[in-house]
């Protein structure tokens, strides 16, 4: 148990998905502008990232390994993927219409956020079991969670601030979002 | 030939993939923190999209439209998995720098963007020009973001030392991606602002999607924000 909570807070703190390893790069700089959509992002890659892992872990290890067929591991990745992000769309506007209210127009983003894929390939390549995988894909996508709604609260603050020109816009957010990556490089020596 | 040659200055300057069009930005930030790994992540996506883009475009005709996007998805994953098994047999260096961004070259948003938007409306030779010059491009701007940080933040340049200089590694962790591109908008803006025009609109002005500025999700995202 230790070690499955010591997996996801160092895949959410330490190596945080966007801010050390630049996965999900362009929700994290596009769905920032306020905290509230920035939250929803956050729990709709959550609830994204969790269902496809299992979901690729699965495929990957009673489906590709017996028929050796590893190698097909990208292409069958995105596939499904995509059609579980549809599929999420599907039974959500149907079943569960509040959450699709709230969640529904960020998951068309998600297919093409790589933070999904590169979970479901570094689980593989790590070669993590079940659970681990599970933490690991938990601890990476709460971690862009934090990561995008801090950025939403530093752009909501600094929205009227005197910023020079050429700076506005783009190069402010980047310019946070490098000393929001200063700052986690402190949890380095958490685990 | 010089529609080719057109296609090929579109890509590497006019069109630049990077530096003008700000597309896919995940893999420019993760893998610049040396020449050799921006110039080699920037070859292998070359290779990927001047293939995709020719056999996207021979088969432009058979491609039902309704399901174009998981057909280009599949023949772009297909290139990415023989680059990888390539890469792993011939240069492991490079495949261990890169690492998991090899196979991540599949999400990239130059080359479904490119698929859509050119190779499948486009004859073949055109396409691959279309390839070569955005591929051209693209690894041109990733040499230099990863020069200038190697330079900036290793005191290094292809692992050889740079006398007299240390280095500030900030540049090369990541902190100092953000901090470099950051500067490149900020320069690109101060520029087009003398010049008298607006700055550009990026990424983190509101288009959302990794495949490219797509107007629907566009419109979508401004209905829920007003």
């Amino acid at each position: 148990m230790t070690a499955l909570i010591l997996t996801a807070l160092g895949t959410a703190l330490v190596n945080n998905v966007v801010l050390s390893q630049f996965l999900g790069l362009c929700p994290f700089l596009g769905v920032s502008k306020k905290t509230n959509t920035a939250a929803g992002m956050g729990a709709a890659v959550i609830f994204v990232i969790m269902i496809s892992s299992t979901v690729t872990y699965g495929i990957y290890y009673k489906i590709l390994v017996p028929l050796d067929l590893e190698y097909l591991q990208t292409i069958v990745f995105i596939l499904v993927i995509a059609a579980l992000v549809q599929l999420v769309e599907m039974i959500l506007k149907k079943y569960i219409p509040p959450l699709y209210k709230a969640l529904g127009v960020y998951l068309p983003l998600i297919t093409t956020n790589c933070a999904v894929l590169g979970v479901a390939i570094s689980n593989i390549d790590n070669g993590y079991n079940f659970a681990t995988s599970l933490a690991s894909a938990f601890g990476t996508a709460f971690g862009f969670l934090i990561a995008i709604v801090i950025l939403a609260g530093i752009r909501e603050k600094s929205e009227g601030n005197d910023i020079p020109k050429p700076f506005r816009g783009t190069p402010m957010t980047l310019i946070a979002s490098g000393l929001m990556a200063i700052a986690f490089t402190g949890f380095t020596g958490l685990i | 030939m010089n529609s080719c040659l057109k296609q090929l200055y579109n890509g590497i300057i006019k069109e630049n993939p990077t530096f003008v069009l700000i597309l896919g930005m995940c893999p420019t930030l993760a893998v610049t923190s040396s020449l050799f790994n921006g110039a080699g992540m920037g070859l292998s996506t070359m290779v990927v999209l001047v293939m995709s883009n020719m056999v996207i475009s021979l088969l432009r005709k058979i491609i039902p439209n309704g399901v174009r996007v998981p057909a280009f998805i599949v023949i772009v994953a297909s290139f990415v998995t023989i680059l990888q098994f390539l890469l792993q047999a011939y240069m492991p260096a490079l495949n261990d720098a890169l690492g998991i961004y090899i196979p991540l070259i599949v999400v990239n948003c130059i080359i479904l963007g490119r698929a859509e938007s050119f190779a499948s409306k486009n004859p073949v030779l055109p396409s691959i020009f279309d390839g070569l010059g955005m591929g051209l491009g693209f690894t041109l701007a990733l040499s230099i973001l990863g020069a200038f940080r190697e330079i900036i933040g290793a005191g290094t340049i292809l692992g050889i030392n740079i006398p007299g200089w240390d280095g500030i590694t900030i540049f090369v962790m990541a902190p100092g991606a953000f901090f470099v591109l950051a500067a490149l908008v900020a320069t690109q803006n101060y520029i087009r602002l003398s010049a008298g025009k607006k700055p550009r609109k990026t990424c983190a002005d509101g288009c959302t999607g990794c495949s490219g500025c797509d107007t629907s999700i566009n419109n979508e995202n401004a209905k829920e924000e007003n």
